[in-house]
């Protein structure tokens, strides 16, 4: 099996920032919109290199959102940079009328996603947004796993037609995912063939699978292990075939078990080939405070619960 | 039946009152709708689509043309009267208002495909955040083209309107004209009554904009209004219009159980004679 190497270790919000300045160089059209936190999101590089392209819009998001729309109707491509929390659950109704309605040309860019934001604790680390914006028709929902991912991606997303939620995060985490990987939206990206059970992961727990997929091989199980970075529209025809192949899965991302990329998975095979299926999610919890390293193992997403979730599902199959 | 561009307010006379005809008409035949501001709006609306804005029926597509957002999406009729009189689309497609397959949605619906229809609108508070960004974008472009932002007084309770408020004095967008319909009355009664929004003007002009106050029924006062904030100041601009829900058919004047409701045929028939009555 194939062993992925540390590139090195930075966060994902880094490889937006780098991303949203290399966009803004190809493309004139691209705009961007903070709400007070620009150095959070990384932003100061684009503000700095295009300062009459940036935005400030200060401790308003419903405004940003809307007025991110009407920037879009005027033939603008703006990416808003706030928190996953205030770029989703505060600003639904926003997103909902004047983005996602009319298919607007928007990016919403959402850093400090998850558990893994850590310290600030529950009121910030939203485990909902993907299931929010999933619901939206017509809404793009890309979470990225690393540095090189999450630039690639912030770049991709500027050509593609439509409303798009990008979800990235706080900590730093490792890269391993090479900088020249294109990135497709909407198609699973194989990482590791394998033939006992599929591992489809998301975010910030795709490094956890991969090392999650080194003990199972020591215990003889040979994990297939696939990114969907894209949640929606989902690859379910990379999800079919594989898991013809494996007969098992198990989905492993920083979100509620409600709403997430598993309830997406789950749905996929409900309706087109019932498969055993174990699911790493927070289910139906808050978090709280804490290192993300001390919480991903609180809230059981880490390595050994993975490990775990796939020697139970490999047992179920029939 | 197409009016053209006009000044005189004989002409803008003839066509608000048209627009008042067709708002009857289509909300007759949909059935449900929002009768009362859609008939307050009308001078405001026969004012700006022909006299103040700069748009091409056959172009609506026109890069430089200037934008209206109607924020108070409920009131679409007025809007949608306006676009056919101007020669958008057939005054008869009026009749499809709010029906299944219609590109006339209950409230404007900009996936349906309707020509001269700026945005999807009807959720109260998000208006005129649109026209910040639209007015922001044409700024950031160097372009000349004008926003318009149709505001409701009671939406004037939503906090963002407040934000994009702000916004629009701090990014100094004097190509961004609001225009408060005053009239004074909201679902569940008057806006004094629900939640007062006096001293608006001061509220307006302590938030950097500049304020000017007039009969929204009066269309030599609308003309000179409506037109944008001048330069140095690039101060975005506010018409607070006060108007008469119902205004032109005097049986339903002021009566805010109106804003909601559509009339019957039977009652859209008395209201046609009332309006010509009022028109001669």
């Amino acid at each position: 099996m194939r062993e992925y190497q540390i590139l090195g270790h930075a966060d994902t919000r880094s490889g937006f920032g780098e991303g949203l300045l290399a966009v803004g160089k190809q493309n004139p059209d691209v705009v961007a919109l903070s709400a007070d936190l620009t150095d959070s999101l990384k932003m100061d590089a684009f503000a700095k290199a295009f300062p009459d392209r940036f935005i400030q819009v200060g401790i308003a998001e419903a405004n940003m959102m809307s007025m991110a729309a009407g920037l879009a109707i005027g033939g603008k491509i703006p990416y808003t940079g706030t928190f996953a929390n205030f770029s989703t659950g505060r600003v639904y109704d926003q997103i909902r009328q004047c983005i996602a309605y009319s298919g607007k040309q928007v990016k919403i860019c959402a850093s400090h996603a998850g558990l893994t934001l850590g310290e600030d604790g529950a009121t910030h680390q939203i485990l909902e947004d993907i299931g929010l914006m999933k619901m939206l028709p017509g809404m793009t929902v890309i979470n990225t796993c690393d540095f090189n991912q999450t630039k690639a991606a912030t770049i991709a997303i500027a050509s593609h037609a439509g409303p798009v939620y990008l979800r990235f995060g706080r900590p730093k985490v490792p890269i391993f995912i090479a900088p020249d990987m294109p990135f497709v939206i909407g198609k699973g990206l194989m990482l590791q063939e394998g033939n006992d059970v599929t591992i489809f992961a998301t975010g910030h727990l795709v490094w956890k699978a991969l090392q999650a997929g080194v003990i199972l091989a020591q215990k003889g199980i040979s994990a297939e292990i696939i990114n969907i970075h894209t949640i929606k529209p989902l690859d379910e025809e990379c999800v079919i075939r594989s898991v013809q192949k494996t007969g098992c899965v198990v989905t492993a991302e920083e979100h509620q078990r409600n709403g997430g990329l598993g309830d997406s998975i789950a749905q996929c095979l409900a309706l087109h080939h019932p498969t055993p299926i174990e699911m790493i999610a927070v289910n139906d919890q808050f978090g709280e405070s804490g290192k993300p390293e001390e919480l991903l193992v609180k809230y059981h997403l880490n390595t050994p619960d993975i490990v775990a979730a796939a020697e139970r599902v490999v047992g179920r199959k029939i | 039946m197409i009016f053209h561009k006009c000044d005189r307010t004989e002409e803008l006379k003839v066509i608000a009152a048209e627009i008042r005809r067709q708002v009857i008409l289509s909300l007759a035949e949909a059935g449900s709708g929002h009768l009362g501001g859609s008939l307050d709006l009308a001078d405001i609306f026969a004012v700006l689509w022909f006299h103040t804005l700069q748009h091409d029926p056959h172009n609506p597509h026109w890069e430089e043309r200037d934008r209206l957002i109607l924020s108070i999406g409920h009131v679409a009729p007025v809007l949608y009267a306006s676009l056919a009189l101007s020669g958008y689309f057939p005054v008869e497609e009026l009749a499809t208002l709010r029906k299944l397959g219609s590109r006339l949605q209950g409230h404007p619906g900009k996936d349906h495909g309707l020509p001269g229809l700026e945005a999807s609108t009807g959720s109260l508070g998000q208006g005129l955040s649109l026209s910040v960004g639209l007015a922001l974008g044409a700024k950031i472009s160097h372009k000349e083209c004008k926003t318009f932002c149709i505001l409701g007084d009671g939406e004037l309770q939503e906090g963002s309107v407040w934000e994009a408020a702000m916004s629009a004095a701090h990014h100094q967008l004097g190509n961004l004209v609001a225009v408060v319909d005053r009239n004074g009355v909201q679902i569940d009664g008057t806006t004094s009554h629900v939640m007062k929004l006096e001293p608006l003007a001061d509220k307006w002009k302590a938030f950097g904009w500049q304020v000017v106050e007039c009969d929204g029924h009066d269309h030599q006062a609308l003309m000179e209004a409506l037109c944008p904030a001048r330069e140095p100041h690039q101060q975005p601009k506010v018409i607070i219009a006060r108007t008469v829900m119902g205004k032109g058919v005097a049986s339903i004047e002021g009566d805010y159980r109106w804003h909601g409701r559509a009339p019957s045929k039977e009652e859209a028939e008395k209201f046609l004679e009332e309006l010509q009555h009022v028109s001669q």
